[in-house]
């Protein structure tokens, strides 16, 4: 039983400084600094630890769009403030920045950009009756509430659209599927692909899967999925283990197409990757970084000038377009900075379903009551080292 | 009166020390949302702060009181939070009473996780040392592997369970998933309040202090010491490790529960019941100072807080949080702060007030 | 023929764990303690020849050196820095210690070298060896890390039993106290065991990095946690055992993942561990202690 004094020094301290914290914290909520009148816009994101490069894409894509409009004159007059905290892909942290977010004054939020975690940032999202329009979180719960929209594909959405696809053009008959079975994300599309492939005729020979604790080694699955005899390989996983499989496919000297979702993108902007390894490689992405329309090659020529091309992904593409679908939707719904967050909520909530937006990850994107965006899946093929349309 | 308080033993005061710090901290939260000056970020780490101090506190039974390592703490965690988030949703018709719900919940993640504490136990208090650290490490992460793989779902003919896929399930057109593998529990009621979670510490407190300074735990603390010796006087040292095991298993159960329902997701991820988290709460305990239940109390609350009021120092955050723990891990054991805090501390100044007290009444007599 | 595939993948993955397991069983034989940071060196590792290699362009072997180099001088200095100080306190303090050094290292590595996922170039230009008419495979990284794993094993085994410093750490290991009566310089010692156990993690971390060609900030944590039960599984502080112990867990996990299930290896894994040490409390070559009454 010895004191540990040091501790409790620093306990009183901590004291201190969440009193002040405390005291402060409900000054700065009418959103006028500098004389300007802003509103601000939070979200959450794994900053640190697995995911980091999807959370700094979506940290970076989303500040470029801020920046860029408040170089134009913001919104309806109004500056924007934006700021992505770090939840590590938590549920647990994202409760946490979604309060601090509170604390800063946050009115509209972007939401998290993993799915877990978006879950549970939505849940108090929607008890505050707060508007969420989430980059990337993709799984179908992500958006419950009535508040939650998103810019990406949902994981039934993109599994089905993945089947569909390979049936429709007589990709393949026989496929293989590897997939992370300890990610919702992984996990979600493949269940979809699974039952649309059953009803689409095509059949599924193998079904692999790898949990987050082994995912360097894929010898074991590549020679099952070797001895299949499956046409295609379908990938619906991120791209750092693509790489991995590519690579160890290759070793194995396996002959397959390969089939992957949006989680594939960024294979071709990882450092140093041998892009040999992934001609041939279809994958669905809303989002081409050597496309030419003028939003892609806007956005990739600031982002790269401004962030460099290590995170320039879907992520960061879906991000950027967010802040934009939240301008258009503010202009809409017109939306003053007075306004509290639950009524800004609620007079975005049907300016959401208003709205046609065009933008880098899509055109002519409207959405649903439910928060689902429609818009065309871009299906794409490597080629020499790029992405070109299928 | 005065006399009475005089003649108390060291650790009640100790104890006394224990549970004022404990009120303070809630009067002091409790005002303060009851003035509504409470900044939200601080309002939502009330509940975590309590569940990290439970979790502290048990683990504390087994590392401090017990003496033995134990890495898969978070896996007791994990099974009561999932226990319990499963009962919540699927008698989320049954029982309308959240209150009644919630309760039958914690009483469920509790008992389970002592059953599995029980369960794992069994085998593993045979070895020692690192060994058993490594072994407790492996049951947590079995724990949390399986969870991952667990697909349930109910319709009109009852449950069906699998560990393949939900396709497998051969759910009814109107059949619910309730456990959906790595996607976990969603949509579990946010029961957890700040005044249930801080009742439940309490009782931990109230348990594990009782526990220490009763006969089992002084038996148990006799075997820590030295257990042939402890043997040799009869002690039943099986017997008693499995009983300090069951209960540091209970609460970490109830202390997932709370962490079920304080989110609206549940899933088993490295970071919340795998190794990580073990290590997290192993690291409240050390230091806390190994076998305090209020040092574990108060680094669990502190180390909860502190990266979320590190938040402004963005990209830093984490190195920083890192130092942070190196150094104080250092300055914990350096002897001339050690030294230092011998002379400041609280403890000893009760201590020497009543060694002072018998010279006094030597002196007279 | 599956099963030859399986076995011989088992092997590569299994000889890596049991490179980095010998980086860990080394240092706990001698300090007595788990040095959890251990798998963050041979990330540290990974990224030096990235940066030497890759982005500046300088031929391999001086990216391996330069590696080896950095993690030594690393693991001296947070063997001065942050264990050092701690050689009195309970082995648990020291644990803690270790896990703060392994986020601050996973932390720094993100602010440094960005979070992206990097590909690594193998630093191994072996070509494959195509056995059955290319119905095996076996990669040119197997091969190196196979024969590194086993030259390093015999030379680690030669260092201990046959000269003064490795005898010193005989000694260290099996009585800090008496050794120092003895005359030998413990904390010298120590510190010798830090650099040699961080210069295997560089070699490690080159042939983890090769092997497994992706390269993140986290790409340690996992393979240190692996390596650390292989070392455990073989009998924690023996240097035969971590090399036995690596190899069989790359065996089981490949071999369950071939016939049992892919998502359960880690689980079965883990089962045989507990297994093996209930029938062997320390391990398949752990050497028992009897206590003292």
């Amino acid at each position: 039983m010895k004191m540990k004094k040091v501790i409790a020094a620093l306990l009183a301290l901590t004291m201190v400084a969440l009193c002040f914290a405390a005291c402060g914290s409900n000054s700065d909520t009418t959103g006028s600094t500098n004389g300007e009148v802003t509103l601000k816009i939070g979200g959450s994101g794994p900053l640190t630890g697995d995911y980091a490069q999807y959370g700094n894409g979506v940290k970076n894509g989303a500040q470029l769009a801020v920046d860029e409009i408040n170089a134009a004159g913001g919104v309806n007059g109004i500056k924007l403030e934006f700021d992505l905290q770090d939840d590590e892909g938590t549920q647990e942290k994202a409760v946490n920045a979604y309060n601090a977010l509170k604390d800063w004054g946050m009115k509209l939020s972007i939401g998290t950009v993993t799915s877990d975690a978006c879950i549970a940032f939505q849940g108090e999202a929607a008890r505050d009756n707060m508007f969420l329009l989430t980059p990337s979180a993709t799984a179908v719960e992500a958006i419950n509430g009535d508040n939650a929209f998103r810019v990406c594909f949902s994981d039934p959405n993109q599994g089905v659209a993945s089947a569909d696809y390979i049936a429709d053009n007589n990709v393949a008959k026989k496929v293989a599927i590897i997939y992370d079975s300890s990610n919702s994300y992984s996990s979600g599309i493949y269940e979809k692909f699974v039952s649309e492939a059953k009803v689409k005729g095509i059949e599924v020979v193998t079904a692999q899967s790898f949990t987050a604790d082994s995912n360097k080694d894929f010898t074991a699955q590549l020679q099952a999925v070797k001895s299949s005899g499956a046409e295609l390989l379908f990938l619906p996983i991120y791209y750092s283990e693509a790489s991995l499989i590519l690579n160890q496919a290759k070793m194995a000297a396996l002959e397959i197409k390969y089939f992957g979702c949006d989680g594939l993108d960024g294979l071709l902007t990882m450092a140093n990757f041998d892009k040999s390894l992934a001609e041939g490689v279809m994958l669905l992405t809303p989002f081409a970084a050597n496309a030419t329309d003028e939003y892609t090659v806007n956005f990739v020529k600031k982002y790269t000038e401004k962030y460099g091309a290590d995170t320039m992904n879907q992520f960061a593409a879906d991000a950027y377009d967010a802040i934009y679908i939240i301008k258009a939707a503010m202009e809409k719904a017109g939306i003053t900075a007075d306004m509290s967050s639950s009524d800004i909520c609620d007079a975005m909530k049907t300016a959401m379903t208003q709205i046609t937006v065009d933008g880098v990850t899509g055109t002519g994107i409207h959405w649903s009551a439910d928060g689902e965006p429609s818009k065309a899946p871009k299906a794409v093929v490597i080629k020499d080292g790029a992405y070109q349309a299928l | 009166m005065a006399e009475k308080t005089k003649k108390l033993k060291l650790s009640t005061k100790s104890n006394l020390l224990t549970y004022a710090m404990l009120l303070v901290f809630f009067v002091v939260m409790q005002s303060l949302i009851a003035t509504d000056s409470i900044s939200n970020k601080l309002n939502g780490l009330l509940v975590p702060i309590c569940i990290y101090s439970i979790l502290a506190v048990s683990l504390n039974l087994v590392v401090g009181i017990l003496g033995d390592l134990s890495l898969g703490h978070a896996g007791f965690m994990c099974v009561g939070a999932y226990a319990s988030a499963f009962f919540s949703v699927s008698s989320a018709d049954i029982i309308p009473q959240d209150w009644l719900r919630f309760l039958i919940a914690l009483i469920l993640g509790g008992v389970v996780a002592a059953f599995f504490g029980l369960l794992i136990g069994i085998p593993v208090l045979r070895l020692k040392g690192d060994y058993l650290a490594i072994v407790t490490l492996a049951f947590g992460e079995i724990i949390k592997n399986i969870v991952n793989l667990l697909y349930v779902g109910i319709d009109s003919k009852g449950l069906h369970i699998s560990m393949e896929s939900s396709q497998a399930l051969g759910l009814e057109a109107d059949g619910r998933m309730l456990i959906k593998g790595a996607l976990g529990i969603t949509g579990t009621p946010k029961d957890s309040t700040f005044l249930i979670s801080f009742i439940l510490l309490l009782i931990t407190v109230v348990v594990a202090l009782n526990l220490i300074n009763s006969r089992t735990g002084r038996a148990v603390m006799a075997i820590r010491d030295n257990r042939i010796a402890a043997e040799s006087i009869g002690i039943n040292v099986t017997k008693y490790k499995l009983v300090v095991f069951m209960i540091s298993a209970f609460f970490a159960g109830i202390a997932g529960v709370l962490y079920s329902h304080n989110l609206s997701s549940l899933t088993a991820t490295s970071k919340n019941f795998g190794y990580n988290m073990s290590i997290t709460i192993l690291v409240f305990v050390v230091l806390g100072g190994i076998g305090s239940t209020r040092g574990s109390i108060i680094a669990a609350a502190v180390l909860t807080a502190l990266p979320e009021y590190l938040r402004s120092l963005n990209d830093y955050r984490m190195l920083i949080y890192s130092i942070v723990l190196i150094l104080l891990m250092l300055a914990n054991n350096n002897e001339r702060l050690n030294v230092f805090k011998e002379k400041i501390s609280i403890t000893n100044f009760l201590r020497n007030r009543k060694k002072g007290n018998t010279l006094d009444k030597e002196a007279k007599s | 023929m599956d099963f030859l595939s399986y076995l011989v993948s088992g092997i590569s993955l299994g000889s890596i764990y049991a490179l980095i397991a010998l980086g860990y069983t080394m240092v706990y034989g001698i300090a007595k303690m788990l040095n959890f940071a251990h798998g963050d060196i041979i990330m540290v590792g990974g990224y030096v020849i990235f940066t030497l290699c890759t982005t500046m362009g300088m031929p391999t072997p001086v990216g391996i050196i330069g590696s080896v180099l950095v993690c030594t001088i690393l693991g001296v200095v947070i063997e001065r820095v942050a264990y050092k100080p701690l050689r009195k306190a309970t082995s648990l303090a020291v644990l803690i210690t270790a896990i703060g050094v392994s986020y601050f290292l996973q932390n720094a590595a993100l602010l440094i070298f960005g979070s992206g996922t990097k590909s690594f170039t193998s630093v191994v230009s072996i070509p494959a060896l195509h056995l059955f008419d290319g119905a095996l495979v076996i990669s040119g990284e197997t091969i190196v890390t196979i024969i590194v794993s086993v030259i390093i094993m015999v030379v680690l085994s030669l260092f201990i039993n046959k000269t003064k410093p490795g005898r010193a750490m005989l000694a260290v290991s099996e009585d800090r106290g008496a050794a120092q009566l003895m005359g030998v310089n413990v904390n010298g010692t120590i510190t010798l065991t830090f650099a040699i156990g961080s210069a295997l993690a560089a070699i490690a971390g080159a042939l983890l990095c090769s092997a497994y060609p992706a390269l993140s900030p986290t790409t340690g944590a996992m393979p240190g946690i692996k390596a650390f039960t292989a070392a455990v599984f073989g009998g924690i502080g023996s240097i035969p055992g971590a090399m036995i112990g690596g190899i069989l867990l790359g065996v089981i996990e490949n071999l369950s993942k071939g016939y049992i299930s892919t998502q359960l290896s880690d689980t079965i894994v883990f089962c045989v561990l507990i297994i093996v040490l209930l029938v062997k409390p320390t391990g398949l070559f752990g050497k028992k202690i009897d206590e003292k009454v």
